[in-house]
């Protein structure tokens, strides 16, 4: 392993822009004639627009225009869409409801957005907004996932019953006869928290027309410009793609929430040709984060594990309503249904599974992929109800999991997934070694003497990344493929530049892309510079989400690679008079076999492009390649995490005393950098178990969780120092042997923690956040009856 | 955000007469409370007369009672080493106030003066049986809080001082709200100089409350044993999403409990 290659710890190249605040993101950018635009917002949760007046507001200093979705619909500006069809278990197709950019007739929750105001500046702009008159003629409405398909109020005309699919998959005929003969049946009714995602930097968007070349350039918070492109010009068909550049500059963090194409920054573009080619700008504010950023989870389940006598499962049942809040984002249908459904065998091998997933829309924001997207929600239901079956069948819980472990690969779950490679047994033993297991009792009879409860829980997790191949997700529904493309440029002094498809919004790609280069060319990371995030420079590119940029993003750089490798090796043997055949490369430089004749990598760069000595009838000058790649299948990342908790009875107080992770990630780049993102990714997902919680009120609609003052995002004194280790089987499906870790941490730990509380408290399930409130009302029956 | 006019005066008759000609004045400290208010529209003074300029800032330690400035930062209190010698319990309450940002901004009088339900210091005024004191007059700390941010003091009455009495022990005990961090409950206990003992609570009710069947138990012998079977009822308290008017009334003698163990 070189000092840079592939498997080292190198800190971050792109750090030193980020700590010395020269980070260029979408609000540092400022074009000439810059104009503001801030949004109108629906104060209700569901009302009839009865009239929008924008005399007054029109009339504000500074004012450019005042526009309102009928100016839109004048445009013939598409509304949003959402890009994964999926059908119900009769066959008829989802009901998506209309999602103008600007509301026509009605609002369907609180933030929806209803007219925007454009303006010399900010202030102006947000002035005015407060003058436009908007008369509404308030609906009944509904925030609850469980009540929506009772509701009295229906969100979409489309959607009777607010019922967007009822879809279903695997096998219910040998998933009933399979619980009939079951010996033990362990159920529980789960609730999947709705989280709001809180990235550090909020949306923001410039949008500017050039008159001159009726071109339009969008400037915006993505993880994924082309798609972003490729939405707003087939489907909202404001410009061809080639008269549409979208640039996404450094984004602060997205955790899924901006792969999504919203209203603000589609109406942002439009808006600017309707000011004359002044661009637009729009940069939320944090409020407006938390009204309308696409929000996460929101599930309500009924779930059921059946085992024979021994404690071999046999049969799982699942019945979920997905709330998809009041519009469907551009991924919101897939995340409970192929995202979820098909991690429901965990690690385990189950003969039969049969889910239910009851969609349904009700008047709050969008819901759609954030931070492992349904494989969190799987996980949850996986390894709450294993857990609760073990206790139940006073089973160890360590043991239970063993009994039900995948042991041979490849294994082809009920739920349409293959695993390729995997030993769960190694990373459960592991983890308990490290987590001192053995001693667990000893510990928590040292906390009981301290009067305080001490428990422990597991989570054995799997996720699928690297969502493919094409043709598969195309057969379920996806409206794109989801291969990943690369350039590679080497420069005629041999420094060398990657054009990719992957974003990088805090992953730190700048320096494991580098290092995959460094790796294969034998040159310095310094001598490789990562381009990324602009229609205009590279190619093409899904984008970065699902823990697919390593697995797929990279192995498309791999690919245009093994093509200039293949490519150099002709130029070296021309320059060193050799066969092709018997020219070498190894460490940064060719070699013809049996000669001492030898060129650096830099050299043979010179040679292509000087082109003296070969045929350029044969050989084209130059050096540089390109290369689409597209899975053979998803990569399975597992891993074992316990988590050990210590509760103060007196107050409810959970403590996280102990957190161990043993991760199965496949290759390692950087351990450094994947250990960041297993930290982050744990925080997340205690942050889910024990703060965050977004809470609508069910009397007004309104969000009473939108701001820090209300919504508790976890600070690092909640978490403990985490003890990482890491288990290796490669993935056989990509030449690196990468499996992702970008999800991992946030899928395994809301479950590790809520089976450690519930050990502690001696409860069969207990809601999140697990606030200190939570845990002691849990606390008082049991109080109660031992007095 | 509206727009304002920013005044800072160097003597504490300017400001006055400021406000006085302001249409709708609100005299600042450290801004803490009235900056995040008025950036979030909630409120939109037409002129806002900073008190940064007065100087009233400092920590005096002398005989038996402990002087504050009103302008002296939390910061600057809990850092003080007199204090933290002569009341403890009020140098680590000032330590644990907000954030550091808030700690080095925001000061003991824009507190008060705030009165805030879920502020620290107004346990502590109530709590040590502190006198405040203004341009005007002085103020005994049980009159000063008279409901949810509503003080004894008049519009144009600007505090300068904050006197507290040393008690034999005490202690601040807070619950802070996981989000927000201000206090969900938080119960100051004194066993003041006179032998008196003082419970004052914070952030549970619509203002600062004392218990007084948790004073006499304690008087009566000053260890957490003695009451532990005295509650407050609920009916009174704030209920929110974060807590129930039942889980803050546990509360109140969870803390008032570990606070007299603190104190002892």
């Amino acid at each position: 392993m070189s000092e840079t290659g592939i498997g080292a710890r190198v800190k971050r190249k792109e750090d030193h822009r980020f700590i010395t605040g020269k980070g260029r993101y979408t609000d540092d950018i400022n074009l000439k004639g810059q104009v503001y635009a801030y949004f109108v917002r629906s104060p209700h949760a569901h009302a009839e627009i009865k009239s929008i007046n924008t005399a007054k507001a029109a009339k504000a200093p500074g004012v450019l225009g005042v526009f309102k979705g009928e100016d839109v619909a004048e445009d013939k500006i598409g509304g949003l869409i959402c890009g994964w069809m999926i059908h119900s278990k009769d066959g008829s197709p989802m009901k998506a409801g209309p999602h103008p950019i600007l509301a026509v007739g009605k609002v369907r929750y609180v933030g929806d957005h209803v007219a925007v105001v454009v303006a010399e500046t900010r202030e102006q702009a947000k002035a005015a907004a407060a003058l436009v008159e908007v008369q509404y003629g308030v609906l009944p409405h509904n925030v609850d996932a469980a009540k929506a398909k009772s509701a009295k109020g229906q969100v979409h005309e489309v959607a009777p019953n607010n019922l967007v699919f009822n879809w279903s998959l695997g096998d219910e005929a040998a998933t009933d006869a399979a619980f009939k003969k079951a010996a033990h049946v362990t159920r529980l009714e789960i609730v999947n928290n709705r989280l709001i995602p809180n990235a550090m930097e909020p949306r923001a968007a410039i949008g500017s027309y050039d008159t001159g070349d009726d071109h339009y350039t969008l400037y915006t918070t993505s993880q994924n410009p082309h798609v972003a492109r490729l939405v707003i010009s087939a489907f909202h068909g404001l410009a061809p793609e080639h008269k549409l550049r979208v640039i996404a500059p450094d984004v602060g963090g997205g955790f899924g929430s901006k792969i999504f194409i919203y209203a603000e920054e589609v109406v942002c573009l439009w808006a600017s040709k309707r000011v004359g080619g002044r661009p637009v700008k729009w940069t939320a504010e944090r409020t407006e984060s938390f009204l309308a950023d696409a929000h996460g989870r929101d599930h309500v389940t009924h779930a059921e594990l059946a085992m024979d006598k021994d404690g071999k499962i046999l049969a799982m049942k699942v019945n979920t309503i997905a709330s998809m809040g009041a519009y469907l984002s551009t991924f919101a249908s897939c995340v409970p249904t192929y995202l979820y459904a098909t991690l429901l065998s965990g690690q385990y091998n189950i003969p039969s599974i049969y889910a239910e997933v009851d969609a349904v829309y009700t008047n709050t924001a969008p819901v759609d992929a954030y931070r492992g997207a349904g494989r969190p929600e799987a996980t949850y239901v996986v390894e709450r109800l294993v857990e609760t079956a073990a206790r139940e069948m006073r089973i160890d819980p360590a043991e239970f999991r063993r009994r039900n472990f995948i042991t041979s690969f490849p294994h082809q779950t009920p739920v349409i997934m293959c695993y390729d490679a995997g030993d769960y047994n190694a990373s459960l033993t592991k983890a308990l070694e490290l987590a001192d297991y053995k001693g667990f009792p000893a510990r928590k009879a040292e906390a009981a003497k301290r009067g305080k409860l001490r428990g422990i829980g597991f989570s054995n997790y799997i996720e699928a990344c690297g969502i493919a191949p094409s043709a598969a997700v195309g057969s379920l529904g996806a409206g794109v493929g989801l291969w990943e493309s690369a350039e590679v440029r080497v420069n005629p002094v041999g420094t060398v530049e990657i054009l990719t498809g992957s974003h990088s919004h805090g992953q730190g790609h700048e320096t494991t892309f580098a290092q995959l280069v460094s790796d294969r060319l034998g040159v310095s990371i310094d001598n490789v510079s990562i381009v990324h995030g602009d229609t205009d420079k590279v190619q093409f590119g899904m984008g970065t989400y699902g823990s697919r940029s390593g697995a797929v993003g990279m192995t498309a750089i791999a690919k245009a690679l093994d093509k200039i490798e293949a490519k150099a090796k002709k130029v070296a043997a021309h320059v060193m008079e050799a066969a092709e055949g018997d020219v070498e490369f190894k460490d940064g430089s060719f070699s013809v076999k049996g000669t001492d004749k030898k060129m650096a990598f830099g050299e043979v760069a010179l040679a292509a492009y000087v082109a003296h000595k070969f045929p350029t009838s044969e050989i084209e000058p130059g050096l540089k390649e390109s290369a689409f790649h597209d899975p053979t299948n998803f990569t399975f990342p597992a891993g074992c995490h316990i988590c050990e908790v210590e509760i103060d009875p007196d107050t409810g107080v959970t403590q996280i005393a102990n957190w161990v992770a043993v991760d199965d990630f496949g290759s390692v780049i950087n351990p450094m950098i994947v250990e960041g993102q297993v930290h982050g990714g744990i925080v997340q997902g205690v942050g889910q178990a024990l703060t965050e919680g977004c809470v609508y009120d069910s009397g007004s609609g309104q969000l009473l969780t939108g701001s820090y003052m209300d919504y508790c995002m976890p600070r690092a004194a909640d978490v403990p120092s985490f003890k990482l280790a890491f288990t290796e089987t490669k993935c056989p499906s990509n030449p690196l042997g990468m499996k992702g870790c970008g999800e991992a941490g946030a899928i395994a730990a809301p479950a590790a923690v809520i089976n450690a509380i519930t050990d502690a408290v001696g409860v069969k399930d207990l809601p999140m956040p697990a606030t200190s409130q939570v845990v002691w009302n849990a606390l008082q029956p049991m109080k109660k009856a031992a007095e | 955000m509206e727009n304002f006019t920013y005044h800072r005066p160097h003597h504490a008759t300017d400001a006055v007469k400021l406000m006085k000609a302001a249409k709708d004045g609100k005299f600042m400290s450290g801004g803490m409370t009235l900056l995040p208010a008025i950036k979030h529209g909630l409120a939109s003074p037409s002129d806002i007369i900073d008190l940064g300029g007065l100087k009233h800032a400092g920590v005096a330690v002398s005989g038996s009672v402990v002087t504050i400035k009103a302008g002296t930062t939390h910061a600057a209190v809990a850092d003080d080493a007199g204090l933290k010698k002569a009341i403890p319990g009020l140098s680590k309450l000032a330590g644990g106030i907000g954030d550091p940002h808030v700690r080095n901004c925001g000061t003991i009088g824009g507190s008060i003066a705030n009165a805030d339900p879920a502020a620290d210091y107004p346990a502590a005024v109530v709590g040590l049986a502190a006198t405040v004191h203004t341009d005007q007059r002085k103020i005994a700390g049980d009159k000063f809080f008279t409901g949810m941010f509503e003080t004894a003091l008049k519009p144009d009455e600007i505090i300068t001082a904050v006197e507290f009495p040393m008690p034999k022990r005490s202690a601040y005990v807070k619950f802070p709200n996981p989000a927000s961090l201000y206090a969900m409950v938080g119960v100051f206990v004194a066993e003041l100089a006179d032998g008196s003992v003082r419970v004052a609570v914070t952030g549970a009710g619509p203002s600062v409350f004392r218990v007084p069947d948790m004073e006499k138990a304690l008087e009566k012998g000053f260890s957490p044993d003695s009451i532990s079977g005295v509650t407050v009822k609920a009916d009174d308290l704030n209920s929110d999403i974060h807590a129930s008017s039942a889980y803050r009334a546990h509360l109140v003698n969870v803390l008032a409990r570990r606070a007299v163990e603190q104190a002892k």
